[in-house]
């Protein structure tokens, strides 16, 4: 075991994981019924791509990702699929999501599975195009998708494979079972992961709290390294928030994820066990992402324990299974106790993200105190995993000044709950914290529409311009093309002053043409500098690549070129415009030399 | 000279003031000069405050001709789709009075959707679409690129069968945000578990 | 949202109101001491400031419209009281004390908007406004008779006392025997030309006022050592306020030892102890981060030493206390720590660029 570095803050709640680890990971009866949300991970939902009354098998493809960042959803029992709408699905505010519903009979499972991969002897694009094609997103709570992350190398040097079993939340177990009931199958998962993203040692930090899963990842360890790479297990005294990715990549490696990065930013890949297990299945068993390890616990459950459950179970049907008594239920909690979400029904679907259910008593989870006010004693400032002043986010927060609250870092808090915990006023602060981004984020997504729609519109602007400026030309071209033979033939004769008729090419005296062409000269060069200018802003950020998020950046890609077509069309316009001027300054000088010639021959 | 000074303490009083006067009107004249800056970005900082719906609700084809009108002197109370929250920030950077809005408030984000059987394909809303969200052709159906739309009703009037409707954005999820709590002295929101199960038989509770 | 609570699920005293508890719990040694050498009037001032505090509170919330229950359930006015009370000079008048948590609950806390939003320590405003208002009665300690002695009060002239409306001049009570001045007090006065040595060779005080004082100072250590053992107050101010204070003392004290008290006269004397662990560590009005703590605390250390041996009055913890006051959003301005991530801590003013290299 090697030495373990240090995070600042942090916090010891209760665990209360024993409840949960007395039994073996038991498998959930076959639902009838699962109703699959088509957003389960982070990114934009898959689009359906089945239909109602289609017969479909477990494993079968109901829904393609979408976009970048986005991953499948297949179907995780075999059956029918009844319907496809809006339903109820665990979320903060208890919305609803369109999902589809399929109905079985509980008893048939019949199969849908891709064929099985040797990974070490497959190519990085077969891995990836599996790691797609099978829906894995990250167990740990977040739900990022991983064939992205799986995807890594492409923009940065990873040279660590960092497994997280720290599970420090209190009462969520699945990890801890999970390795030690799957400690080979997480392995090679994690070394399936550091083949693709190119790193050279596996850390696996898990606190020391869990003993036999570190026993038995150890022995998997002895037992499994037939290759170079490097496994190291790295075992820390408990605190939370010490499973947190940051904190976990600081406490292992001494390495801190700049603000606003990612840890690839520092050359760490972050795994939860699950995911591991999972993508190994993905590839090895040719099995898509259809069930997972659920936690469920809590007073209210008479037979807690983590059960392997099909996704899209209803909840109710996994709760009572493990004894529920509803009498005793006050809370439904979805995740951990410090950062989870209540539920406020029974009857919704198990998700990819929902690694533990609650079903807490009023005694061990009692109704949140009244909210007191902030005497600024600092218990929150020490508590902080992120070296914030959270009681000072907290007064922006809620006072609104959202660019204060950044000032003060508002985006480095990764709303462990660590502050609200301590706070002796019962402040919910992460509460106010999240209220603060969200909103931030909402009015960055509004301006960035609005300049979005901005430039769209300029960019019609141009191209009208640059239109009306061509056919101008064109219609120039045309009267002088019907108007030199006329001259030519009657010279003499006509006395007539250049018909001309449009505005900016109408310059009857030669001065006022100068200045008019000047003036389009100075446009025109404007015009070009602005060209150049987009260009140039283009590239750089198409080259920098996006540290930010790659959805962001083809966000910021896509607007920069509708900003170097406007250019490009303005500079069009122009050029048409200062083409017909020429034009009709040339005539005109032609036009008064003849007409000096006129007079002269007169 | 100090004698002098004592002598005539109010001239010198007076031809001390003058002197810097004349020398700080100097400083200031050449600063002006020398930091001028370049263009008009007061017509650019309240065209970042207006929502680029280029709705033309206010009057002016556009977003940036409004602020140009609102930077000589408009009123700023001309737009429904920014509603209060770009008068208020208007009144802010210009440091006018806040005037309730002319015109009806708009509640959620709308996007047009154009009934495609109906179509006949005139093109005629796709010219009057500010942004180019519509996409077709002569004599063909017209769609609406659903992100590109600004919601800005323009094209409703030119259709001459009435196709196109004004529906809510279906981005409930993404639009969603956690609410502020409610501060000190209030229980802060729990959601205690809803029993709905008692009342209602087991197979209606999927919904 | 931490679905959780510390309060909830730890023995650890967690709430703002059991916080306060604690904190009245800790002030009893220095009260029973206090109390024990100067008489009864050191209770009736502090019961008669906790009192007042809590009414005015209710008062005050009922005039604001807020909810009085819960707020005068977190127990912050009870501990200004108590605070100002155990700092006034034994068996002060009524008027005083009343006129002493206006200044403090009313005016320093409520007028701001309430617990938490006090830019000032509310005791220490009320302290202060009385020591400049009402300098007489304020520096006129009882010299130390005990409870009940020969010297004492009696509990009816303890009675006259407080209800009387102009204390410092009844002479039926014989000031002169039953009051003095404090060590400080008497230091700060003595003659120029005096030696400290000589000055007290003179017993220039009543019998055994120095021990007095110094067991008060020490029954207000045992409580601050409560407060820092259950963690209430962090060592940070404290620590950092007596080393100042001692590091000053003994560097005049060096100089000069005829002028200047020793290290020890310092910290043993006056609110010194007591400032440390009870006025200087309200947070509500003290730096927020660690290191801010700690400049603030040394601040006021500092400023107690200065104003007792060059300013105008013989002891200074409520001004240095209030002057660093002045200076919490300063240093905390300057002391943030450096955010998880960030290369170095924020400073200063963040200059927003307008537009890339392109503008230049």
């Amino acid at each position: 075991m090697a030495k373990a570095f240090d995070f600042p803050g942090g916090i010891h709640p209760p665990a209360r994981k024993t409840r949960s680890t007395r039994h073996p990971i038991a498998t959930a009866a076959l639902p009838k019924r699962v109703v699959l949300p088509l957003g389960q991970h982070i990114g934009q939902p898959a689009e359906p791509c089945v239909a109602v009354g289609d017969r479909v098998a477990t494993g079968t493809l109901i829904a393609r990702a979408q976009g970048l960042i986005s991953a499948d959803v297949h179907a995780s029992i075999s059956g029918e699929i009844i319907a496809i709408e809006s339903r109820r699905v665990p979320h903060p505010g208890g919305l609803s999501e369109t999902c589809i519903v399929i109905e079985g009979d509980g008893i048939r499972d019949d199969w849908e599975r891709l064929p099985a991969l040797d990974w070490r002897h497959t190519d990085d694009a077969t891995l990836h195009a599996r790691l797609t094609a099978s829906g894995v997103v990250g167990l740990g709570g977040a739900g990022f998708p991983t064939q992205v992350k799986a995807r890594v190398r492409e923009r940065h040097a990873i040279d660590t494979l960092v497994i997280n079993a720290a599970e420090c939340e209190p009462y969520i177990s699945a990890d801890d079972m999970t390795l030690r009931e799957h400690a080979a199958d997480v392995l090679e998962g994690a070394r399936l992961m550091a083949h693709l993203s190119g790193a050279e040692r596996i850390i696996i930090g898990i606190e020391d709290d869990k003993p036999d899963a570190a026993a038995a990842l150890k022995a998997a360890i002895k037992a499994g390294n037939r290759d170079s790479l490097e496994i190291t297990l790295k075992a820390f005294p408990a605190r939370y928030p010490s499973g947190g990715e940051k904190q976990l990549i600081k406490r292992l490696l001494n390495r801190e994820v700049p603000s606003r990065g990612l840890p690839a930013d520092v050359g760490v890949l972050c795994h939860n066990p699950g995911t591991l297990r999972a993508a190994l299945q993905a590839v090895r068993d040719g099995r898509p992402m259809v069930s997972r390890i659920v936690t469920l616990t809590g007073e209210a459950l008479a037979r807690p324990g983590n059960v392997e459950a099909r996704l899209g179970t209803p909840m109710t049907e996994l709760l009572d299974a493990a004894g529920l008594d509803e009498a005793s239920l006050a809370r439904l909690v979805m995740g951990g106790p410090m950062m989870g979400m209540e539920l406020a029904h029974l009857d919704l679907p198990l998700v990819k993200s929902s690694n533990c259910l609650i079903a807490a008593s009023t005694i061990e989870l009692p109704a949140p105190p009244v909210e007191q006010p902030c005497i600024r004693c600092g218990a929150c400032e020490e508590a902080c995993p992120a070296s914030l002043l959270p009681q000072q986010l907290y007064w922006f927060a809620k006072s609104q000044e959202h660019d204060k609250a950044e000032l003060f870092n508002l985006f480095d808090c990764i709303e462990c709950g660590a502050c609200s915990f301590v706070c002796p006023s019962h402040i919910p602060l992460v509460d106010y914290y999240r209220a603060a981004k969200s909103d931030i984020r909402a009015r960055a997504f509004e301006a960035q529409k609005a300049e979005h729609a901005k430039h769209r519109f300029e960019f019609r602007q141009a191209r009208l311009a640059r239109e009306a400026a061509e056919k101008d030309a064109r219609r120039q071209a045309r009267t002088q093309a019907s108007r030199r033979p006329k001259a030519e033939s009657a010279k003499a004769a006509s006395k007539e002053p250049p018909t001309t008729s449009q505005t900016s090419s109408a310059a009857s005296s030669p001065s006022a043409n100068d200045a008019d062409l000047k003036s389009l000269r100075i446009a025109h060069a404007a015009a070009k500098a602005a060209v150049r200018k987009a260009e140039k802003v283009l590239t750089r950020v198409s080259q920098s690549g996006g540290g930010q998020g790659q959805a962001q950046n083809a966000d910021e890609i896509q607007d920069l070129e509708v900003q170097l077509a406007t250019a490009r069309e303005n500079l069009a316009a122009i050029e048409a415009r200062m083409a017909a001027a020429k034009e009709a300054a040339a005539e005109a000088t032609s036009d008064s030399s003849m007409d000096t010639d006129r007079e002269r021959a007169e | 000279m100090i004698e002098w000074i004592n002598d005539h303490g109010m001239l010198a009083a007076i031809f001390a003031l003058a002197g810097l006067s004349v020398a700080f009107g100097a400083l200031l004249g050449y600063a002006g000069e020398r930091f001028r800056v370049e263009g008009d970005p007061l017509v650019e900082r309240i065209d970042a405050l207006l929502p680029q719906t280029q709705c033309g609700q206010c009057g002016y084809p556009g977003c940036k001709p409004y602020a140009e009108a609102i930077s000589g002197g408009d009123a700023i109370n001309k737009c429904p789709p920014g509603g209060d929250a770009t008068i208020a920030a208007l009144a802010d950077l210009l440091g006018r009075e806040a005037s309730p809005l002319d015109g009806e408030a708009q509640d959620a984000p709308r996007v047009a959707y154009i009934r495609e059987d109906e179509c006949i394909g005139c093109t005629k809303c796709i010219q009057a679409c500010p942004v180019d969200a519509i996409l077709g052709a002569a004599k063909h159906m017209h769609t609406v690129i659903a992100d590109e739309c600004t919601g800005c009703d323009l094209c409703l009037d030119p259709c001459p069968v009435d196709c196109i409707d004004m529906i809510a954005r279906d981005d409930a999820i993404d639009a969603w945000q956690p609410p502020l709590p409610a501060g000190p002295g209030h229980r802060p929101a729990a959601q205690l578990i809803v029993s709905d199960r008692a009342h209602t038989p087991r197979e209606a509770t999927h919904g | 949202m931490s679905l959780m609570h510390q309060s909830q699920v730890s023995p650890q005293p967690a709430d703002t109101g059991r916080v306060m508890s604690w904190l009245l719990l800790a002030t009893l040694p220095g009260i029973t001491v206090l109390t024990w050498h100067f008489g009864l009037g050191v209770l009736t001032n502090v019961l008669l400031a906790a009192g007042l505090g809590m009414g005015l509170e209710a008062l005050v919330l009922r005039l604001r419209r807020r909810r009085v229950r819960p707020v005068v359930a977190d127990n912050s006015a009870l501990v200004s009281g108590v605070l100002l009370g155990a700092s006034l000079p034994p068996g002060t008048s009524l008027w005083l004390i009343l006129v002493g948590m206006v200044a403090a609950i009313v005016v320093a806390k409520q007028l701001y908007g309430g617990l938490g939003q006090n830019p000032f320590n509310p005791a220490m405003v009320g302290y202060a406004l009385l020591l400049i208002s009402f300098p007489a009665a304020m520096t006129q300690w009882s010299a130390p008779h005990g409870i009940v002695g020969p010297d004492g009060l009696s509990f009816g002239d303890l009675l006259v006392r407080i209800i009387g409306f102009n204390s410092e001049l009844d002479g039926s009570l014989g000031p002169d025997a039953w009051s003095g001045a404090t060590p400080l007090d008497a230091f700060k006065h003595k003659p120029e030309a005096m030696l400290a040595s000589e000055f007290w060779a003179t017993t220039p005080l009543p019998e055994g006022t120095q021990t007095a004082w110094r067991n008060v100072a020490l029954a207000w250590l045992a409580g601050g050592t409560l407060l820092l053992y259950k963690r209430l107050i962090g060592w940070q101010i404290p620590v950092s306020m007596l080393a100042a204070m001692g590091l000053l003392a003994t560097l005049l004290y060096a100089a000069d030892p005829s002028h200047h008290g020793s290290p020890a006269f310092h910290w043993l004397n006056g609110a010194a102890v007591f400032g440390a662990f009870f006025i200087a560590t309200d947070p509500v009005s003290a730096a927020t981060s660690r290191k801010g703590k700690l400049y603030y605390g040394a601040g006021i250390g500092l400023l107690v030493v200065l104003i007792r041996d060059v300013g105008a009055y013989p002891d200074a913890v409520a001004f240095a206390v209030l002057l660093m006051n002045f200076a919490v959003p300063f240093i905390d301005y300057y002391t943030q720590p450096r955010t998880q991530g960030h290369a170095r801590p924020n400073r200063g003013i963040k200059v927003v660029q307008l537009d890339d290299e392109e503008a230049s």
